[in-house]
């Protein structure tokens, strides 16, 4: 029907990540009632549910059955829906160590900008049948139509879990972080700010005790790590809250996806350290041109989270030949440009 | 399998030969006179991959050493329109690498050098035409390895398994090529230089490296591959469980994964399987059980008797009827000695097999081994099965004999019966082999008409022209148009609606 008039849709959620990446715009299309989780087998590792399923009943529902989401994606507040989540693609404290949400989409229906229904994937994990398309949907802020239905990879919740606290400056935590990468470590999560170090280890008990006894550190009581580490998965910790005085002083919130063996960003701000160096976020006034030259110089690139004028931006741009095939995609999914125009990039 | 090569007629020779003889001649301005082979003798290694039972001549084949090289050929081939076959060392089971007899194979065996290894981000970047084990065996020293390990990890290249988004045993616990490769470089059919993915852990943009691993030679020509490494575990030891009926393996399976464990391997061999192995490995495989599995964990000494505890406690309660732990490493590899060499196994019994490679719900397996069983004896023939049990991924291979035609005929129609059952079990005709051009019919199958026409638009984005691996993957409506007449959609019989006793 949006295609015969032409309209524009702004597919939403929860609207928790309404304010990351560029402004959503368009006649909402709310998904909220396209809810329900649809089958989950605990033995399969695998759950189906609607995209207006929220997320945090999915993640109760799998708790109750000793599994979770690994790749832990930041829900900024109460309300996402698992859509979102996929749309998205972000992922959370343990994306270094345990893969990315994409890595965990098994299956996607999609809605494309013809009206056809299309199943990509499904709910096994080894599966090459034609292109992956569903994992292509992971992150794509619903710029090639919207995700009806999700299949994910679970898996089970570890047995133990040891917070370790290290009082380190950046560069002694940033060495440390590499040291350990090559190691047979229970490494679950890292993140440095302010001059400590905090590593979340997660295994089999023996495996943790081990890891404890060689690491060192000071434990941080398990009833204050849980809920510290869910402050920075969800960007609630006190880092990541932009007030609007701070907005308005040209403050921004940005992302930087460097390679992890990046040394140390001279950037002027403040800074919090994920991802054993990969995922740097850094509280900053300074130019956009800047933070993207560093992050283009280390290997990576670098997202304007929050800020009060987005205008250089939102993400950072794939090379030409790169944003060619991103149309050609467009084009053929949504030809008449009718989902979420302009969320990912202005031309797409 | 329908390995059959008409005769050309006498004008499409001559129509080829001047097409072979315009294509040499423009490749000859940029590439040295051996990188080119046009005779036939000298194109014929390359007229097919691992499943050679279907076979075609190239046009031309094409060795470059140089990116300079690739480029300048895939600009004239672009130019003249000729389609694009890669290859890398041949391994791959479904025809993907199959020659166009109308296209160049580009085989970037030359690609061979292992650029780094960065073990300080466990990282490795790698041409493409590296030997997958070779990456183990330079990370080695780091204490590190490339977790992905198809069976024919000695040969295969990077390029190859990245092309096919290829499995192996320990992918349950380790991921699938996917989960392991962080970058890839290449080009264009056009000769334009792209890269997917990043040594950061995501890229901006849609996430196209997600696309192009498992594309098979579709969408881009890779060149040079950075992968993670992994550290390795200190210990690994297996569990070898018999049980006296195939539905208490299967349910065992989901026992072990319900209870929150990831084995390292987790492989189911049958009853007849296991006689062919033993036979040919002597490990002392239980003859009288009606299934086996093998059950690894590894990682630390401590996390592994941990691990093995809790594992012989489910498989015990699960009913198995017999369970042994390896004792130490040389036991270990006599335990997997037969699941390793089933295929080499099954192919002393028998003058061909056909293997499969459908995946399942895991549940199903039990359901799936009873289907084939009974499968086996419609058609007649012989088949033994050899499961990643802990995936779902099942590869039941098929004894038959090529040379007796009609053998052949009841033997693809058992194999395309094995992957609808699959289908309608809620899985998928191909797990880690990919389509190529053997599972082309059974694609129909698995997807709608607006679900395919989505694949070619993908194609299309990445390669306006099609000149790359033309024909494979996904099959066009025409064909899919024919395959209907003989078949159903989906599993599901016209008027489904009506009750059926």
């Amino acid at each position: 029907m949006a295609a015969s008039r032409r309209a524009t849709l702004d597919i939403r959620g929860g609207g928790t990540k309404a304010f990351y990446g560029e402004a959503p715009s368009g006649e909402p299309l709310d998904l909220m009632r396209l809810a329900g989780i649809s089958s989950y087998e605990p033995s399969e590792l695998v759950v189906t549910a609607r995209a207006g399923t929220p997320l945090a009943e999915l993640e109760a529902a799998i708790a109750a059955r000793g599994q979770c989401l690994p790749c832990e994606p930041p829900r900024f507040a109460p309300g996402g829906t698992i859509g979102g989540m996929v749309a998205a693609g972000l992922s959370g404290p343990a994306r270094a160590s345990m893969g990315s949400l994409r890595d965990f989409v098994m299956g996607v229906s999609l809605l494309n900008g013809r009206g056809e229904l299309l199943c990509f994937g499904g709910q096994v994990m080894k599966n090459v049948a034609g292109y992956d398309v569903s994992r292509l949907l992971a992150g794509s802020w619903g710029v090639l139509g919207v995700i009806c239905e999700v299949s994910l990879k679970v898996v089970p919740v570890a047995r133990a879990t040891a917070t370790l606290c290290f009082d380190w400056d950046e560069s002694q935590a940033l060495r440390q972080l590499y040291g350990w990468a090559a190691q047979a470590l229970p490494l679950r999560a890292s993140c440095w700010h302010q001059g400590q170090l905090r590593l979340r280890l997660e295994g089999a008990e023996s495996a943790v005790r081990a890891a404890h006894r060689k690491l060192g550190g000071t434990v941080l009581a398990p009833e204050v790590a849980a809920p510290w580490w869910d402050s920075v998965r969800d960007q609630q910790h006190e880092f990541f809250r932009l007030g609007d005085a701070d907005l308005a002083s040209g403050e921004c919130l940005w992302r930087l996806s460097v390679p992890a063996v990046t040394p140390e960003l001279d950037l002027p701000g403040r800074r919090l350290i994920e991802w054993g160096g990969a995922q740097r976020w850094w509280r900053s006034a300074a130019p956009a041109s800047q933070l993207r030259l560093a992050a283009a110089g280390a290997g990576g690139h670098a997202t304007l989270v929050r800020a009060a004028d987005k205008s250089p931006g939102a993400f950072s741009r794939p090379s030409e030949a790169l944003m060619q095939i991103h149309r050609r995609l467009k084009q053929s999914f949504d030809p008449e440009r009718i989902f979420n125009p302009g969320r990912l990039y202005a031309d797409l | 399998m329908n390995a059959t090569r008409q005769n050309p007629l006498p004008e499409e020779r001559l129509q080829r030969a001047r097409r072979q003889a315009e294509v040499v001649g423009a490749l000859a301005r940029v590439l040295p006179s051996q990188a080119i082979l046009s005779r036939h003798e000298d194109t014929a290694p390359y007229e097919c991959d691992g499943l050679t039972a279907y076979r075609e001549s190239p046009l031309v084949v094409v060795l470059p050493e140089t990116e300079v090289q690739l480029v300048a050929l895939l600009e004239i081939c672009h130019a003249l329109g000729v389609p694009i076959v890669a290859r890398g060392a041949g391994t791959g089971l479904s025809g993907g690498a199959l020659p166009h007899r109308f296209g160049v194979s580009l085989s970037l065996a030359k690609f061979n050098k292992i650029l780094k290894i960065d073990a300080l981000a466990a990282t490795a970047t790698v041409q493409c035409g590296v030997r997958n084990l070779a990456i183990s065996e330079a990370a080695a020293p780091y204490g590190l390895y490339y977790a992905p390990d198809p069976s024919s990890q000695i040969a295969c290249t990077i390029g190859g398994n990245v092309a096919e988004n290829s499995g192996g045993v320990h992918c349950l616990k380790y991921g699938l090529t996917l989960h392991n490769v962080l970058r890839v470089r290449g080009y264009t059919a056009a000769g334009e230089a792209v890269e997917f993915g990043s040594e950061a852990l995501d890229v901006p943009g849609l996430d196209l490296l997600a696309v192009v691993v498992g594309s098979e030679g579709m969408l881009a020509v890779m060149t040079e591959i950075t992968v993670k490494l992994t550290p390795k575990p200190q210990l690994a030891r297996c569990i070898m469980a018999s049980f006296s009926d195939v539905e208490s393996a299967g349910a065992a399976v989901a026992d072990v994964i319900a209870r929150g464990i990831i084995p390292a391997g987790l492989e189911l061999m049958d009853k007849a399987m296991t006689a062919v192995a033993e036979n040919y490995v002597h490990a002392g495989y239980d003859l009288a059980a009606a299934a086996i599995l093998l059950c690894e964990s590894d990682g630390t000494p401590e996390e592994v008797d941990e691990e093995i505890a809790r594992m012989t406690a489910v498989l015990e309660q699960s009913g198995a009827s017999r369970v042994e732990v390896s004792r130490d490493e040389a036991q270990r590899l006599k335990f997997w000695s037969g699941r390793k060499n089933a295929f080499a196994a099954s192919g002393g019994i028998s003058p061909d097999y056909m293997c499969m490679d459908s995946t399942i719900p895991r549940k199903r397996l039990a359901e799936m081994l009873r289907s084939i069983e009974t499968m086996a004896q419609r058609y007649a023939l012989r088949c033994v099965n050899v499961f990643h049990a802990g995936d779902g991924n099942l590869h039941p291979l098929i004894l038959f004999d090529a040379n007796d035609p009609e053998e052949l005929r009841r033997c693809e129609l058992f194999g395309a019966d094995i992957l609808e059952t699959s289908v309608r079990l809620g899985g998928t005709v191909t797990g880690e082999h990919g389509v190529g051009v053997e599972k082309l019919n059974s694609m129909c199958v698995q997807f709608s008409p607006a679900e395919r026409e989505s694949f070619f638009g993908v194609k299309r984005a990445f390669d306006p022209q099609g000149s790359l691996n033309p024909g494979k993957v996904i099959p066009t409506l025409q064909r899919c148009a024919e395959y209907g007449k003989m078949h159903v959609h989906r599993g599901m019989l016209p008027f489904a609606e009506l009750p059926r006793f």
